[in-house]
């Protein structure tokens, strides 16, 4: 009986697993033939193989992080990038330009390999969790040329592409300090580090540098993913009277959206606002009718990828440099959507900070230190 | 802000914190009062946080107003159906029960993430569009500072896991129905000897910690994060876990230390504003509620005593 009863477990197991595959597969095919879910391997070989009877020119992929190419953040933004490149220059997934999808920290080097076998002329690693993957696997193929988002690695054939949020950051902060009504803003920062730290300081230069006397609370989740700790801060700062939030926080802003939304819908005419990262959060913020998120800092991840597809493509590939993308390249930049919030006014204020800001005049502080150089000479 | 004022924001924000982890640890209670380890609890809050953020993203044309109700109750039937997968494993396969419930931990993420992928064709789901709010009872939020503290933007959510407390608590000690459960949590043998059917209470039981488990993950889903993804639930299940032993496996401990817990939480945040506490460096309140739980593990804080026969399965007639 108890030998009988494990038997019809393992069998049950067996036919969940045999259905469960089966429903696998088909969603594949269906999912290669439009543009989106990755194929496992041999079918991209075999793509590959008819790219190269086909163009056999120039061919760039990625490898995304465990976010996915639909994380609708900056690994779906590569992508966008890549697709929007292909477009151009006559080519379609699979011949021309392709990605890879890492489901885990173990796939990086693994999915790199793959793609540099398959003849990829440029293979892009999105984000800095990749950063030790490119630099091991473009130390061994010095003919392959590599891209690195979000990081910087070492090699002559690494061209490592980062951008100025603090710039971005700036511009959000002067949004915010022309939308205050008490004089408070706030800065929801992820974990503390130099790459955070580059939005904080920005945020903080911007805003000083529209009215010195607004006081910004500064606070870290110390977690990218803890939606409750966000609320909790935010709701704090709301208490405290800080009308404007700005988070760079990932999953953690989540909660300080759902913290403005709540005060917003007690009270319609309360002044909370929240600022987005990375990409236009103006979905998040809605309310009923009304909307919370003022405006967002919004990272161009496509726009640079294809931006070095295309040198690599003319031959002029920026290997072993460090590019840095901001205002000037439209790298990083200030979402309007919300037209109702942004005023002509704030929108004129941006504009006059983003030439000071290009053409030289003003130098966004990008750590700390820099940070208070720049408040005390204001 | 005067103190006054800041324990009026401390307290709905340490309750919206609490609330997902009493409604857990109250199904923790139950199963392993019944002798049924769940370390799965992590794993039936996300399967209710996606469920209830799927039924509402979907259902919402239909109820209106009415959906994050609806979508917690639904939320509550399938965790408790899903739950069934740790009772056949380790109640009738005698499965080891730590490494079940670890397997729920796992399939429940997995199932999500992947149908979230399946139907909505990206990594996390929308945000929805009418999630809890947070709202002052008529006349009680009137009254000088009580009305303030308790009953100014608080959640609906917060007052029924309250309430839900004190219902556990009655039903586990003062039913029939409870001390059945005990007994076969203490010594099945015994319990089976005067007709108690062993199984079935444990069932029950485990489909009960997957109800409260679903409906914490839900709340939490529907209060705090608004949406569903990978990050949405990570390491409440545990902390609820933590509750239940902190609360030495009773129904009213698990409340308590759910709360305090959630004080804690915001105290670190909060504290910089009240006087001793601004010395206090924010790590150590954060701390504080692990360091607590081990403290309450080795016997510190009173003796936290696990019912008997937790983690053994029954084997009818064995001796």
């Amino acid at each position: 009986m108890f030998k009988n009863r494990w038997f019809v477990l393992f069998a049950l197991l067996l036919s969940i697993g045999l259905v469960l595959g089966a429903c696998g597969a088909s969603d594949d095919d269906a999912g290669n033939e439009e543009d989106s879910t990755g194929g496992d391997s041999s079918e991209n070989t075999e793509e590959e193989t008819s790219e190269e009877n086909a163009s056999g020119d120039f061919s760039v992929a990625m490898v995304t992080d465990v976010g996915g190419v639909d994380d609708k953040s900056f690994n779906q933004s590569a992508w966008e990038g890549l697709q929007a490149f292909g477009e151009e220059n006559g080519m379609s997934k699979g011949e021309g330009y392709d990605y890879a999808q890492s489901e885990s920290d173990a796939d990086y080097v693994t999915n790199i390999n793959r793609l540099v076998r398959q003849d990829y002329n440029l293979i892009y690693g999105i984000g800095y969790l990749l950063q030790p993957a490119i630099e091991e696997v473009a130390s061994q193929y010095p003919d392959t040329n590599f891209g690195i988002v979000d990081s910087v690695a070492e090699g002559d054939n690494i061209a490592s592409i980062t951008f100025k949020e603090h710039q971005g950051s700036f511009l959000a902060g002067v949004a915010a300090a022309k939308k205050t009504e008490s004089n408070m803003v706030g800065f929801v920062g992820g974990v503390d580090g130099a790459l955070i730290n580059k939005f904080e300081a920005g945020f903080v230069a911007g805003v000083k540098s529209v009215n010195a006397d607004i006081e910004v609370d500064v606070q870290y989740a110390e977690s990218f993913a803890a939606a409750d700790k966000g609320k909790l801060i935010a709701s704090n700062m709301y208490d405290k009277g800080v009308d404007v939030i700005y988070h760079a926080s990932g999953a953690t802003g989540n909660g300080v959206f759902a913290q403005a939304k709540d005060i917003k819908n007690n009270d319609p005419e309360a002044n909370v606002w929240v600022i987005g990262v990375d990409r236009d959060q103006y979905e998040e913020g809605a309310v009923g009718d009304t909307n919370v998120t003022l405006t967002s800092m919004v990272k161009r991840v496509d726009i640079a990828v294809q931006d070095v597809a295309t040198q690599a493509m003319n031959g002029e590939f920026p290997g072993g440099e460090v590019l840095e993308y901001g205002l000037s390249d439209d790298g990083v930049s200030i979402a309007r959507t919300n037209e109702e919030a942004m005023t002509e006014e704030i929108i004129t204020a941006i504009e006059e900070w983003k030439e000071k800001i290009t053409n030289g005049d003003v130098e966004v502080p990008s750590t700390r230190e820099d940070l208070e150089t720049y408040v005390n000479s204001l | 802000m005067g103190f006054i004022d800041i324990i009026a924001s401390i307290i709905p924000a340490a309750m919206v914190y609490a609330a997902p982890l009493i409604f857990t640890a109250l199904g923790g209670v139950f199963s392993e009062r019944s002798g049924i380890i769940n370390i799965g609890l992590e794993g039936l809050m996300v399967m209710g946080a996606f469920v209830g953020i799927v039924f509402h993203l979907t259902f919402y044309d239909t109820f209106g107003a009415a959906t994050p109700w609806v979508s917690i109750f639904v939320a509550m039937i399938v965790s408790a159906l899903f739950a069934l997968v740790h009772a056949v494993a380790s109640i009738t396969f005698r499965a080891d029960q730590v490494v079940s419930g670890v397997a729920i931990n796992f399939l429940a993420l997995g199932i999500g993430l992947f149908l979230t992928k399946q139907w909505y064709d990206k990594g996390q789901t929308d945000m929805v569009a009418r999630p809890f709010y947070a709202t002052d009872i008529p006349l009680l939020s009137k009254i000088p500072i009580l009305g303030e503290w308790f009953f100014s933007g608080w959640y609906m959510t917060s007052y029924l896991a309250i309430i839900l407390a004190f219902v556990v608590w009655f039903v586990i000690f003062k039913t029939p129905f409870g001390l059945r459960l005990r007994s076969v949590g203490e010594h099945p043998m015994a319990a089976d000897t005067n007709g108690i059917k062993v199984y079935r209470m444990r069932y029950i039981a485990v489909m009960l910690s997957g109800a409260l488990g679903g409906l914490g993950g839900s709340v939490y889903a529907l209060t705090v994060a608004l949406n569903f993804s990978h990050s949405t639930i990570v390491g409440q299940g545990f902390m609820a876990l933590a509750a239940v032993i902190f609360g030495k496996w009773h129904p009213l401990g698990a409340l308590g230390a759910a709360i305090f817990f959630g004080f804690a939480q915001s105290l670190s945040i909060f504290g910089s504003g009240l006087p001793l506490l601004e010395d206090v460096p924010q790590i150590f309140l954060l701390i504080a509620p692990y360091v607590l739980t081990i403290l309450a593990l080795a016997g510190f804080i009173g003796r936290a005593e696990a019912p008997k026969s937790l983690g053994e399965p029954y084997i009818k007639g064995s001796r």
